[in-house]
């Protein structure tokens, strides 16, 4: 014990004397020339170069932000509800969030990646992994709305994912944390051989999108910490950081910390996906969501999905190895050739990366110094294809810049270094403020890295900003990585915790946008085409108003024979068919969002009339010259009233039919 | 064949580009449209330049109280059979082959294409000037006349934060150069009969 806390005590020395030399160097003395200014300048009506999707750790949300200005254009709602937009808080996308434990409007979402077609970006999703109630997310980049969320069963602390393999094939899920398979009522501290870490597979069509498990691996109760695909010549192949190998249960701090060499877990995918397509594997009752979301009907679903296909990598040999790995890693990153894996531990100063080619080769001459629960471990020396040695301290991830060059973030020394990979020498270091967990080079999980910036994202700001009391912005850092020196040329703040990134080049994304949505081709169960079809229904308790809104008024405005105690859904179409004229909608009393409908959408919210009177309604989105014109009044009378239902459309007063 | 001729049946030919390119562009550009509303006039129809432009420039309107553009309007059912007749009678003409008369058909369409115009303008005027009594916003001129949003006939002008284009079309260029054509067969048909 005493020399844990000692070197701890040492860590803690050392990397205060960093911080304070970072400090004095570069960061109080307006370093930044006019040139570096200019770099990051976008001109006024000028678009950026590229897109970043930098996740809101902690806010549950996705940002989008544009580089290398770092303006913030959307925040995209994933798994925590946004009254902003409504998600979650209208009929339409409530279901989004539908869990195997119910409603959850709040998630941790950590790692955006974008979907690719042969090992390139192909902009046309973006991946999200919800780390607390396990679930991976799918945003379609023609809309950049969440479109598809399903629920990861058999897991928990869904953290290393959600990343793809080349061709999109598949979405993977891997467990953090390892938990009682099946999941039963049992003694925490029997962990050991009776928990297990789910690592599941989801498949993408490549048609459409649509997500579905194919198959978990269950795997020894290790906890797994990040991962990402092999490409290239390692393409088939999926890598996962491993830590507590020990398979502590409890102060993992000191007991998950022990073993010298934790794993990387090597999972070649091709053979358990012909194993499970050849009938392998077995079937298990489960019980998850699965989520979608329709362009058609503006509407999403939630189904529970009650079976999911297991396979124990002991029954498919040859599939699944291990490659030692000091010291709980914690990034797991392949370079863009597929032949290097960066294992950063944690709790060592030096990177260790292993070779594909010799990880193959160990392989074929069985170079085995055990096994573990069935799975063999390479011998070290055998995989080993370099350490680069004193880089700093608490290196934690690594992306490439497709030039030969990786670049390393430290959290205890606050820096990101940059490296060669096959000299493995350090080629240059810069601070960062402060505490830097991943960074992000766009395309930099691909074969094909746009190696002109590197972002790094940031834990803690301290004094960079404007203090907002205790709680102040967490913020990303942005690099010129063009040339042999890495040059800082911005700070800005971000959303939640910036936790990763995923950025792509402007053009690839932007021209498949869409701008409307065609209100004839709208499936919308309740949209309403024309003020003509405007009308209000009572059905029992509950009255379905159907309205339309177009500058600048809604169809119908006043509403006549509500009662206490109704239930009254206001389905409400926007007619519009121009780009960027969304109109909103607010009641008062409302126990939800406003709604905020883009051109042709059709969106419903619930409203409960709990008082005798009348009470208005209005455009929450200034949207005309007479936006506050945009407006109408609901008349509420006691319970069994016979007021009838009433409107007026156009001025003139209408009867319900 | 004679050249006049030539000239006479491919000048009147040329009229069927009307058929295939519209004939006149109204464009409206303001601030807040980047990309500009506009409406092609085909014989037989307004078309949007890009997609629901039409309905896009109905809905600015209404602010001033101007009328929707319609649908239809009776002129889209004549005006394909004038120039169907006119290209057939050119044609016709042209192989019987007396100059004179080409100049006639010459004038006869010309005589066409200005009460044309000024049907268009008619309409236009209607337009811009027959404003609903309960528009939302009512501007004045100077002299305290109720403004007008008529479109320009030919060419630009500003309309309060609109410029509008008025401006011929490929159609229009189409039956252009086929009458100027009709001209050159009649000088041309007036030289061949003095050989
Ligand atoms: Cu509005």
């Amino acid at each position: 014990m005493k020399t844990i806390f000692k070197s701890l005590l040492a860590i803690t020395v050392v990397s205060l004397v960093l911080s304070s030399c970072g400090n004095g160097s570069s960061s109080k003395k307006g370093a930044l020339s006019s040139s570096v200014a200019e770099k990051v300048y976008v001109a006024p009506g000028e678009h950026d170069e590229f897109y970043a999707f930098v996740s809101g750790g902690f806010s549950g949300q996705l940002a989008v932000y544009g580089l290398p200005s770092g303006r913030l254009f959307k925040v995209i709602p994933v798994f925590s509800v946004d009254a902003e937009k409504a998600y979650g808080f209208n009929e339409e996308t409530k279901p989004m969030l539908n869990t195997s434990h119910g409603f959850i409007p709040w998630d941790d979402s950590h790692h955006p990646d974008i979907s690719q077609t042969n090992g390139e970006l192909d902009g046309r999703y973006v991946f999200i992994n919800g780390n607390n109630t396990p679930r991976i997310a799918k945003i379609d980049l023609t809309t950049f709305e969440t479109t598809e969320i399903i629920e990861i069963p058999n897991s928990a602390g869904n953290h290393s994912s959600s990343f793809v393999t080349e061709n999109t094939e598949y979405v993977v899920a891997g467990t953090r944390f390892s938990i009682p398979f099946p999941q039963r009522d049992m003694p925490i501290d029997e962990y050991k051989g009776n928990f297990k870490g789910a690592l599941t597979f989801i498949s993408v069509d490549p048609k459409d999108g649509a997500m579905d498990i194919k198959f978990q691996i269950m795997m020894p109760g290790f906890n797994y910490d990040l991962s990402h695909p092999g490409r290239g010549k390692s393409h088939g192949w999926f890598f996962f950081t491993t830590y507590n190998t020990e398979e502590a249960n409890s102060l993992l701090e000191v007991n998950a910390s022990q073993n010298d060499k934790d794993f990387i877990a090597a999972i070649n995918w091709k053979k358990i996906e012909e194993y499970v397509n050849n009938g392998g594997g077995k079937k298990v009752p489960s019980r998850y969501a699965h989520n979608v979301y329709s362009d058609e009907t503006h509407s999403a679903t939630s189904t529970i999905k009650k079976e999911v296909l297991i396979v124990n990598p002991s029954d498919v040999p040859g599939a699944v190895y291990f490659l030692p790995t000091p010291k709980s890693p914690h990034g797991c990153d392949v370079d863009p050739t597929g032949e290097y894996i960066v294992g950063n531990g944690k709790l060592s100063a030096d990177l260790t990366i292993h070779s594909f080619s010799k990880m193959i080769k160990a392989i074929e001459d069985k170079k085995f110094t055990g096994e573990a629960y069935g799975i063999p471990i390479l011998d070290f020396d055998a995989v080993h294809a370099g350490t680069v040695k004193q880089s700093g301290l608490g290196p934690l991830h690594t992306e490439f810049d497709g030039k030969g060059n990786a670049y390393t973030t430290f959290f205890i020394s606050s820096e990101v270094v940059k490296w060669k990979i096959g000299t493995w020498e350090v080629i240059d270091r810069k601070p960062t403020y402060y505490s830097v967990g991943h960074l992000m080079i766009p395309g930099g999980n691909s074969r094909k890295p746009y190696g002109k910036y590197v972002l790094a994202m940031n834990k803690i700001t301290k004094d960079r900003y404007l203090p907002t009391g205790p709680e102040v912005t967490q913020s990303a850092q942005l690099y010129d990585i063009t040339g042999d020196k890495m040059e800082l040329l911005l700070d800005f703040p971000t959303i939640g915790e910036p936790h990763y990134a995923a950025g792509i080049p402007a053009d690839i994304v932007a021209k498949n946008s869409k701008k409307i949505y065609k209100l004839e081709e709208s499936k919308h169960e309740f949209v309403t085409k024309s003020e003509a079809d405007s009308k209000v229904v009572r059905d029992g308790n509950e009255v379905h108003i159907y309205m339309t809104m177009i500058r600048s008024h809604f169809a119908p405005d006043n509403i006549e024979g509500i009662q206490v105690g109704d239930k009254v859904y206001f389905h409400v179409t926007n007619l519009e068919q121009d780009y960027d004229v969304p109109h909103g909608i607010s009641m008062i009393g409302a126990q939800t969002s406003e709604l905020l409908i883009m051109p042709g959408q059709t969106e419903t919210f619930v409203w409960y009339p709990k008082q005798v009177g009348v009470w208005p309604f209005y455009c929450t989105d200034f949207c005309s010259a007479l936006h506050q014109e945009m407006q109408g009044y609901v008349r509420v009378s006691p319970k069994g009233s016979k007021v009838p239902i009433k409107f007026t459309l156009d001025g003139d007063a209408v009867d319900a039919e | 064949m004679k050249k006049s001729k030539l000239l006479m049946i491919v000048g009147s030919l040329l009229l069927l580009g009307l058929f295939v390119f519209p004939l006149w562009n109204i464009t409206l550009e303001a601030p807040q449209y980047p990309i500009p509303l506009g409406m092609d006039i085909h014989i037989n129809k307004f078309e949007d330049t890009h997609e629901f432009d039409i309905k896009n420039i109905n809905l600015m309107n209404h602010y001033v109280g101007m009328q929707y553009i319609p649908e239809t309007i009776p002129e889209f059912k004549i005006f394909p059979w004038a120039v169907g007749i006119m290209v057939f009678l050119g044609v016709v003409i042209g192989l019987k082959g007396n100059y004179k008369l080409f100049l006639a058909w010459f004038i006869v369409m010309s005589m066409l294409g200005i009460a044309g115009m000024y049907d268009f303008y008619l309409w236009e005027y209607d337009y811009g000037h027959n404003l609903n009594p309960k528009a939302i916003m009512k501007f004045t001129n100077p002299d305290g006349s109720i403004m007008g949003f008529q479109p320009p006939l030919f060419g630009s002008k500003d309309i309060l934060n609109f410029k509008a284009h008025s401006y011929p079309r490929a159609g229009a260029y189409f039956m252009f150069i086929g009458m100027l054509l009709t001209v050159v067969a009649f000088f041309v048909g007036k030289k061949e009969s003095k050989v």
